[in-house]
């Protein structure tokens, strides 16, 4: 049995413009182990949408290969949808079907016998805390329990796989919070396997494993820890009073590896904190720009993931010169 | 007149039973970024709106600029930027002409215009692009430009309810450098979001749960002053395993835990007391046979923080 729950390999998808070919994924590789939470983390047009629809089978791949437990994603993809839960970035729920007709609606779908229907869906609307909205119109849920209805929905022909394109937009801090614990106890419980997209940093650090999408090329593929490692330095954070000289200033620092802005703050990468404090303190005085003492913080994979796509691009653009 | 642009006093909002918002009080200094905080259905937007005069409080008031929103409606939205989180542009029109559009609701002169749409195309980052459609603009790109026409009068007081949402972090952390410029030269912001790590980036938070002001500080010193418990981060080769343990232990009463979820490789579990659950969950733990790596205390984060005060 193939040990990789989703396998991607040097996976393409070009689509056809008016006047050009644009690749949307251009040479991704990742494997996913079973009982793996991968997220697949990136901006806006980075590749993600279309990356999990090629996983599925919903479009059919330029080049490379993919798979989901074994199963082509082009040639099988009969084989893997019904293995597979999937919530869709734009999904939608029959708004006048209530919660339980829509339980009933996707398991007949997915061909759940009448029997295994009466056992599963209360279990999962119990496990989804919807038990006592069960006659609720979707239309009328909270987009929170719209979310966990669209978890239940997908779960309802007891997948091993599940793949979540941005499962959490726009749901307020509770409920996102609920949504990730109710992930958190299937994969504790059954194992399952859970691929997901999403724009947000934090949520990367609750997978086992992050790809790290830009461009529609995977930038970094590794556990979060590691993820963040990559990046050189120790980071510091400062206020200054005069933001903008403060910003310019602090860039021509010896020992000053990046500048990244956090609202009114700095976050400096530097290769030796202890000893550049005080000389960025000094530096920023001497020029006459007031601030607030600098510390020492944890790198998140937000800033990570900031340094990241900056190298990537500097990268790019060196490529591109060296051709030219 | 040395009086905060935006003075909030015991304002209430109810709707036949149901108190939307519920004796709120607070202000925001000008210049300030203040981060306005909670659930859905808390009485955010709904607060948004007494202060944008578009619905009458119940009971209480408010002061922004000066003008009582309820009363002087139209004198205060002249100086009054809203921007909300669909975007509210014109996917039809190219940016430039958006721009234009706004400039011309908020009675711009053609000098005026003239000058802002230069001034907002560059600040957006859109020279070049100002004859695009806007439907073809990517998420960021349509936030700025959206941004931009919210303060194309040069408002002294901006209303941001949700901006970020479904934007990607390096759009977001430009968006969050417009804001500072903006405020920088005097411009007060009350933004919404529903993402914490961009709530700390602010630099006064108000929680708002079932209609009441739970929290008003900086972000700093709720996370020091507010979190009921403390965060404890389990590493284990056996995530999955430490989770069923712990929770069956949490469920029949065994360790009186707030909170246990699996967090990537790591279990992160509230408790009431670290001092009294550390040792009892390592014993649990051991005599459930789970290998364990390292369990150690983690500062909250805002999003613990908020959890917790609402729940």
């Amino acid at each position: 049995m193939d040990e990789f729950a989703i396998s991607a390999e040097n996976l393409v998808k070009k689509f056809k413009l008016r006047d050009r070919w644009q690749t949307a994924v251009d040479g991704v590789t990742f494997h996913v182990r079973r009982g793996e939470t991968y997220g697949l983390v990136g901006p806006d047009g980075a590749g993600k949408t279309t990356t999990t629809r090629l996983l599925l089978g919903l479009l059919d791949r330029t080049g490379g290969a993919s798979s989901v437990l074994g199963f082509d994603s082009m040639h099988q993809h009969y084989e893997v949808r019904r293995r597979v839960g999937y919530i869709a970035q734009q999904f939608v729920l029959p708004a006048d079907l209530t919660v339980i007709e829509n339980m009933r609606f996707f398991a007949s779908a997915q061909g759940v016998s009448s029997a295994e229907q009466a056992k599963r869906i209360p279990e999962l609307l119990s496990f989804a805390g919807l038990i006592d909205f069960s006659s609720r119109l979707a239309g009328r849920l909270s987009g929170g329990m719209k979310k966990k209805l669209a978890l239940a929905c997908s779960l309802v022909h007891a997948p091993q796989v599940v793949l979540l394109d941005e499962p959490t937009l726009g749901v307020d801090p509770v409920s996102r919070r609920e949504f990730w614990n109710l992930l958190g106890n299937l994969r504790a419980e059954r194992g399952l396997t859970i691929f997901f997209c999403t724009p947000y940093m934090d949520e990367a650090e609750r997978c086992t494993q992050v790809g790290l999408i830009y461009g529609g090329r995977i930038i970094a593929n590794d556990a979060p820890a590691r993820i963040k490692g990559m990046v050189a330095g120790d980071l510091l954070e400062i206020t200054p009073a005069r933001f903008v000289a403060a910003q310019e200033l602090v860039g021509t620092l010896p020992g000053v590896l990046e500048v990244q802005t956090y609202g009114d703050k700095l976050h400096l990468f530097v290769d030796d904190y202890a000893r550049r404090k005080s000389e960025i303190e000094a530096a920023l005085s001497a020029q006459g720009i007031g601030h607030d003492e600098a510390r020492q913080i944890e790198v998140r994979m937000e800033e990570a993931f900031i340094s990241l796509v900056r190298r990537h691009q500097a990268d790019d653009a060196e490529e591109r010169e060296a051709r030219v | 007149m040395s009086q905060p642009p935006i003075v909030v006093e015991g304002l209430s909002k109810r709707f036949g039973d149901f108190v939307a918002v519920d004796d709120v009080s607070f202000k925001v200094d000008a210049g300030q970024v203040f981060g306005w905080l909670g659930p859905n259905g808390a009485g955010k937007t709904t607060t948004i709106r007494m202060l944008l005069g578009l619905i009458k409080p119940s009971s209480g008031r408010a002061s922004i600029l000066g003008f009582d929103p309820a009363t002087q409606t139209k004198a205060m939205q002249a100086h009054v930027g809203y921007m909300s989180q669909q975007f509210t542009l014109y996917n039809e029109l190219t940016a430039r002409e958006n721009i234009r559009f706004y400039g011309k609701v908020y009675g711009l002169s053609s000098d005026e215009l003239r000058q802002r749409q230069a001034e907002i195309l560059q600040m957006a980052g859109l020279d070049g692009r100002e004859n695009e459609l806007t439907a073809n603009l990517s998420g960021g790109w349509k936030q700025r430009l959206a941004l931009g026409c919210a303060i194309v009068h040069r408002p002294k007081v901006v209303f941001l309810d949700e901006p970020t949402a479904g934007v990607d972090p390096i759009s977001r952390r430009d968006f969050w450098g417009l804001i500072y410029a903006m405020a920088k030269k005097g411009v007060t912001v009350l933004v919404t979001t529903h993402y914490m790590d961009e709530a700390e980036l602010c630099q006064q938070v108000g929680f708002i749960s079932q209609g009441r002001l739970i929290a008003l500080d900086t972000p700093a010193r709720i996370k020091q002053a507010r979190m009921r418990g403390q965060v404890l981060e389990i590493n284990s080769p056996a995530p999955d395993q430490v989770m069923r343990v712990l929770k069956e232990a949490c469920d029949n009463g065994a360790l009186p835990l707030d909170e246990v979820a699996l967090y990537g490789a790591q279990v992160h579990v509230v408790v009431p007391d670290v001092e009294k659950q550390q040792r009892a969950i390592e014993d649990v733990l051991r005599a459930a046979q789970v290998p364990l790596a390292s369990i150690h205390l983690i500062a909250p984060t805002l999003e613990d923080v908020f959890i917790s005060l609402v729940s």
